[in-house]
């Protein structure tokens, strides 16, 4: 049990930190749990070591005067039926339990260690051999086993060591199977094949190392597990043997006597709990200490806090028909940061009309998708957004409980997410995920419900739609889930759609055909569209309008037509011309853009761009240019924006040729 | 300068019952100095193929052949390298880059036969890709993507290989960041004459490096050539499909014409567990039975590659094919609809 | 429209399914048909993997070499191991387990009186784990998702690990001294009447049932950040419908996974717990008898309780296979 909680507890380490194994040993030591379970563990090995040299005298001696008696000031914890002091009995008996117990473990993990890394020495079929014999043990629990080996090796103290160490050794030998073929699949180890290393050295210098840490936890959590396994077989008689005594035995012959004198057993049973307590803690705190991450790729869910307006009037709510889709003014994303909160999107504002369609581009980590998930409302606590302004087909999402922005959401907004197979539910079939909505929102009954799923897989154009609803998204491919996923979203009367990264996880001619459908949804019905992506290409190909995102701000807002051709913003130029389409000039160097895009909880003061580009002065690092706006309506942010003269722009280019190979 | 083949080469995984077809008979020339560029979409058998030709995956049937000998599978001497698509997954992240490619140096110098010193092989390289050599102590977690698929690189060249194949390296980097890798690539190889398969779903990427052009479908070559011929003039109608699917700024989707029936335009790509009998694309392909019923010949015969430039398709460069992809039929596929009753 | 492409491929999709769900039902029955030899013959192993002649040791060193051979021909040691093997095997699908060497009964006689004991007690906390790990699970999970909470998920995950680190008999001695010796409100040994089955049963189950809590809380987390909560939360569905419906299920079909085999040893776990008990079961039985050397009667006992092992793991792997349609082709 205690062993399986560990499996669940602990994975493959992170490697996006570096490595730097000891001083993460020494930093669980600094954590509130880690120093207590490590004290305790301490404190048990001290008491293992001394207890018997300094009370085997008193825990031995017999007083026929003194049976049975109860807790007193002689006898803290009473006396045995032959007078002895059971509270020194204890203290000695943590000698043996300790003892038998890190050797029973040895046994498992050596056992375990070796039939769990035999696939990296062996061939296949010794291999395949090995994991069946595990595969077939493992399903047995440790105490039958135990008790299985207990009976051939014989009732006593060696015979238990063996037994249960040998009972042990499935469940860790399925571990380091677990373990080993996880770094396996790495390509690194394929790439020190390929470099000729042989099949030990991959063994000790790649394998072992990255699973040394969840091994190292699982043994001693598994270690805890075994001193209870030792206290379950003494208990039950078939341990250690009298006139050898641990902890285990103490219980059993205090158990009898539980109405006359619970002490005696509860006394061995305390220890037992606190030595298998301290082992299991140190285990689980070495392995939260190991196996945290903390990524803010991710948005933590939580309760939807309204967004809150920053500044500005209070606007009256309009019903505009013609007005825009979607208006957002100084959108603000704060999300917990190490230490300070850090806020990746940052002031960003824009307006979509009806049908029409904008993208949004920019590397990883600019604030793109934030913005999308928090103009959609979809950022929970501890995520925080905040607006001037935030309106959806003319109501104020800004004021009012969520529950009352929820038909409109979930009717007049579709999102597609990047990868439809997660975006998925995997438990439900495709139908049912797409009727959902028209249930809560329309009240539709089930079968109105399924039958409007399976009129609008129709129209994305599913085939065999009626029967392709049973089924569950597993069985649909890549193209035909994103569908589903589009589907889901014209449940409703959608007036917009956001669609975060639709077609990156999608092959080039199934992009094609999911660009298709949306071009065609949107033709039909005039639904705006709000593409997020990082292909320029694509968004050029499906927008009316871009905007380019860097850092959490918008640095450039202008129409598709333009993007190629006359963008303001350096940054804007750069990304274009750092993607290679088919009309790239072979015989020249492909534009970089050097440098790495900021961490958003270290903005550089001024533009944040400034520090990449080839254009930035002295005022770009110290002033944050603001988002103009021009006679023809484009926005952009930068103190140099202006119409680039073409040996201008061939000289940008080459210093950021140039700039980009010293990276 | 060395040229890679593969012959007929198969990888068959799992039973025979339900297995996979990875590669399906290919046969292929990397030429001595040249880049070939593989495309294909997932599950097209291109990266099975790079892993083949290093020994990572087991060929059923079929050889791999450097300048007419079995490339060696076994032993310290490797002279064809791999550089993974993921970085992040391809270092050791218990080692430290220096030490990373050292494990790859060889003990001696194959031409001149002297022991290498393995710390100055590893500065030399490092320095080769254009990294600082103070790097070599740090650990791969405290590399950017870019550098780490430069570390890569260079513990391939390490090897002091004949022929690098590159699977997919650009394809985890951020754009920004892809540009610098191609670069260093092109001129790496431009200087030490090593003969590269770089293998990638971006056309546009295998254009700017290759010279010649591969393409993959379901475990087979459907068509190979010069790359200005294979772009230019593609024969196979796969080919065509692919590069009609290159997003182009300024060609915005849905707003041009396309020729393309709407069967064929919605048809799912086929499941390599499953492939299609005959020739693989006949189920996607516009010129073939799912348009013209009368030709038959898709359906139960796999074609083979006699055509220009490779092409292993029936009707590859008939008349009839290039006025189907060249201008649009007044017949031009109806708008799709959604909700359209027709549909 | 359908056209022949879809036409295929949609055969070939649903061949697949059939077949996926038709040989997971196969490899499944299989797996279990291949335990069981494993576990009869490990039982039928047993015995002569003891060092030393089993039978001189159950009789000890004084009995006659006279005695020692008449036991050996009774137990049938005697003959080549084949054919040993050869009988055992028949004789366990004709239900003769042989005969205990202490109380000379059958052994299928000895099963047969206690294992109602040990199936209701091992049934019932079945059940209750279950009953206290699906709702303190989920609303754990939901109430301390995103790091909120701290104190509750402080609270529970202490509780839980305490709990779940103190192994059942210890579980069992301490409600024996504070139900029983203190309060004296329910029996604390022997089986009579439901009341007797309270403490067994719950000294069985609280230990799994936290640690099944504790992986579900911790799937749960893990599930509603997955995109597919997401796209839930975008189709504004109410919180409830979320947790419940999309939530839920994927949860409870990892923590089967990483927990099924916690089920089974509850199984195991009776050995002790009936100990403490004084629980007229198998557990008592196996302990004692192997105590006295009772070899028949210890590889009956073990050959039931792994056969029982093997049925929950069944079960557990149905259960997956009817929560996650997935499960059903994805491992090999």
């Amino acid at each position: 049990m205690a062993q399986l909680s560990a499996i669940t507890a602990t994975g493959l380490p992170d490697d996006s930190r570096p490595a730097r194994p000891g001083s993460r040993w020494l930093a669980v030591l600094r954590t509130p749990v880690g120093a207590c379970a490590g004290l305790g563990l301490l404190l048990v090995l001290a008491l293992a070591v001394v207890a018997p040299p300094l009370w085997s005298g008193q825990a031995n001696r017999t007083d026929i005067g003194a049976m049975l008696q109860g807790p007193s000031a002689r006898h803290w914890a009473g006396t045995d039926n032959l007078g002895r002091d059971i509270f020194f009995r204890v203290l000695v008996a943590s000698r043996l339990s300790v003892e038998l117990a890190l050797l029973a473990t040895a046994i498992t993990v050596l056992a375990g260690l070796l039939l769990g890394t035999a696939g990296v020495l062996l061939g296949r079929r010794a291999v395949r051999l090995v994991t069946a014999v595990v595969n077939i043990a493992v399903a047995f629990p440790g105490i039958l086993l135990a008790l299985f080996f207990a009976v051939i090796f014989g009732v006593g103290a060696k015979g238990a060591v063996l037994a249960i160490g040998v009972a042990g050794a499935p469940a860790f030998a399925r571990l380091a199977q677990t373990l080993v073929a996880g770094i396996e699949q790495r390509d690194f180890v394929a790439a020190a094949r390929i470099a000729g290393v042989g099949r030990v050295r991959v063994l000790v210098r790649h394998v072992l190392p990255n699973i040394a840490e969840p091994l190292i936890v699982n043994a001693a959590i598994g270690a805890g597990g075994t001193l209870l396994a030792f206290a379950s077989l003494s208990f039950l008689g078939l341990g250690v043997q009298s006139p050898g005594y641990d902890w285990g035995a103490l219980l059993g012959a205090g158990l009898t006597g539980i109405y006359e004198q619970p002490i005696a057993a509860l006394a061995p049973g305390i220890a037992v709990i606190l030595a298998g307590l301290a082992f299991n803690l140190f285990g689980e705190a070495l392995a939260k200490g190991i196996g945290l991450t903390t990524t803010l790729s991710r948005v933590p869910l939580g309760r939807v806090r309204r967004p809150v307006r920053s500044s500005g009037s209070v606007e009256s709510v309009v019903d505009n028909d013609g007005g825009p889709v979607l208006e957002v003014e100084d959108l603000v994303v704060t999300l917990p940061g190490h230490g300070a909160p850090i806020s990746p999107v940052c002031g960003v504002g824009f307006r979509i009309e009806r049908g029409e369609a904008v993208g949004v581009v920019g590397e990883s980590g600019s604030g793109k998708s934030l913005t999308a998930l928090a103009v959609t409302r979809l950022i929970e606590e501890p995520g925080r957004v905040t607006a001037a302004r935030l309106r959806f087909q003319g109501t104020d999402l800004l004021t009012g409980p969520a529950r009352a922005h929820r038909r409109l959401l979930g009717t007049g907004l579709a999102m597609v997410f990047q990868d439809p197979m997660t975006s998925l539910n995997p438990t439900r079939r495709i139908g049912r995920q797409l009727a959902e909505a028209a249930r809560w929102h329309d009240g539709l009954s089930r079968a109105a419900a399924l039958a409007k799923a399976v009129d609008r897989l129709r129209a994305v154009r599913v085939p065999a739609a009626r029967r392709r609803a049973r089924q569950y998204p597993h069985e649909f491919s890549g193209g035909m889930r994103q569908r589903a996923m589009i589907g889901m979203g014209l449940m409703g009367t959608p007036a917009l759609i956001v669609a975060d990264e639709p077609t990156t996880a999608l092959d080039v001619t199934v992009q094609r055909q999911v660009l298709d459908l949306l071009a065609a949804i949107r033709r039909r019905d005039s639904v705006a569209l709000l593409l997020i992506s990082h292909d320029v290409a694509v968004v050029s190909q499906v927008c009316d309008r871009v905007l380019v995102m860097y850092a959490g701000r918008i640095v450039e807002d202008l129409p598709a037509a333009d993007l190629a051709a006359t963008a303001r913003h350096p940054y804007t130029r750069a990304l274009v011309a750092a993607v290679p389409d088919m009309r790239t000039d072979l015989d020249s160097p492909l534009a970089v853009i050097p440098g790495r895009a900021p961490d958003p909880a270290r903005l550089p003061a001024g533009c944040a761009f400034a520090p990449r580009c080839p254009l930035a002065t002295d005022r770009c690092r110290t002033e944050q240019p603001p988002l103009e706006t021009d006679a023809e309506g484009r926005r952009v942010a930068c103190w140099h924006a202006g119409p680039v003269a073409p040996e201008g722009a061939a000289r940008e280019r080459d210093t950021m040729i140039a700039a980009g190979r010293h990276e | 300068m060395s040229e890679l083949r593969f012959e007929d080469v198969t990888v068959r995984y799992g039973t025979r019952r339900r297995g996979l077809t990875a590669v399906d008979g290919v046969s292929l020339a990397v030429p001595a100095g040249e880049i070939v560029g593989l495309v294909g979409e997932s599950g097209s058998g291109k990266s099975t193929l790079a892993r083949a030709a290093v020994g990572i995956a087991p060929l059923t049937a079929g050889r791999v052949l450097l300048d007419g000998r079995p490339v060696p599978m076994h032993g310290r001497r490797r002279p064809v390298q791999l550089v993974f698509q993921d970085p992040y997954s391809s270092l050791d992240p218990r080692m430290t880059i220096g030490a990373s490619i050292g494990e790859t140096v060889p003990r001696r110098d194959s031409a001149t036969g002297s022991a290498l010193d393995r710390r100055a092989e590893i500065i030399r390289l490092l320095e080769f890709v254009e990294l600082d050599p103070a790097l070599a102590g740090s650990f791969p977690g405290q590399l950017s993507g870019g550098q780490r698929q430069r570390v890569a690189l260079a513990r391939a060249l390490a090897a002091r290989p004949e022929v690098v194949i590159a699977d997919e390296i650009t394809s985890a980097l951020d754009v920004s960041i892809q540009g610098t890798v191609l670069n260093l690539l092109r001129d790496l190889l431009g200087e030490l004459g090593t003969s590269m398969l770089f293998i990638s779903h971006n056309l546009a990427v295998v254009r700017y490096v290759a010279s010649s052009i591969a393409v993959m479908y379901l475990g087979r070559i459907v068509e190979y050539g010069p790359a200005a011929q294979v772009l230019g003039d593609p024969q196979h109608p796969y080919t065509r499909d692919l590069l009609a699917a290159v997003p182009e700024s300024g060609h915005p989707a849905g707003r041009i014409a396309d020729p393309t029936p709407q069967a064929v335009a919605d048809a799912e790509p086929a499941d390599p567990h499953h492939p299609p009998s005959g020739c693989h694309y006949h189920p996607r392909c516009p010129i073939g039975p799912l348009v013209r019923p009368e030709r038959d010949i898709c359906r139960t015969t796999a074609p083979g590659p006699d055509h220009r430039q490779h092409a292993a398709c029936h009707f590859a460069g008939s008349p009839t094919t290039s006025q189907a992809t060249n201008t649009p039929t007044p017949t031009a596929r109806p708008v799709p609809v959604p909700g359209d009753p027709t549909i | 429209m359908t056209s022949l492409t879809s036409a295929s491929t949609i055969g070939a999709a649903r061949g697949l399914a059939d077949n996926a769900a038709a040989r997971f039902v196969a490899r499944r029955l299989s797996r279990f048909v291949v335990s069981l030899w494993v576990l009869l013959t490990a039982a039928f192993a047993m015995i002569h993997l003891i060092p030393g002649d089993p039978v001189r040791a159950a009789l000890g060193i004084s009995a006659s070499p006279a005695l020692v051979a008449e036991r050996r021909h009774a137990l049938g040691l005697d003959l080549p191991l084949p054919v040993q093997y050869w009988h055992y095997l028949s004789g366990v699908f004709t239900g003769d387990l042989g005969t205990s060497t202490v109380s000379q009964l059958p052994v299928g006689r000895v099963i047969a009186d206690r294992l109602p004991a040990t199936l209701q007690l091992a049934v019932a906390a079945f059940v209750l784990a279950i009953v206290i790990a699906v709702p303190l699970g989920a609303l754990m999970g939901v109430l301390t998702r995103g790091g909120r909470a701290r104190r509750t998920e402080l609270a529970f995950t202490t509780t839980s690990v305490l709990l779940g680190a103190i192994p059942d008999f210890l579980v069992g001695v301490v409600l024996v001294w504070i139900v029983g010796v203190h309060l004296h409100w329910l029996p604390v040994a022997g089986r009579s009447g439901v009341d007797s089955f309270v403490l067994p049963v719950v000294s069985l189950a609280i230990g799994p049932g936290v640690v099944l809590a504790r992986i579900l809380r911790v799937e749960m987390i893990a599930v509603l950040q997955a995109d597919y909560v997401r796209t839930a939360r975008a189709k504004r569905l109410p919180a409830l419908a979320v947790y419940l419906r999309h939530a839920l299920p994927n949860a409870l079909t990892s923590t089967i996974t990483l927990g099924g085999l916690l089920l089974s040893t509850m199984v195991a776990g009776t050995v002790l717990v009936e100990n403490v008990f004084a629980w007229p079961g198998l557990g008592s039985t196996i302990v004692s008898s192997i105590l006295s050397k009772d070899y028949p009667v210890v590889q009956g006992v073990v050959l039931v309780y792994g056969t029982g092992v093997l049925a929950v793991n069944l079960l557990v792997d149905v259960a997956l296979a009817l929560l996650d349609p997935r499960s059903t082709i994805r491992e090999s």
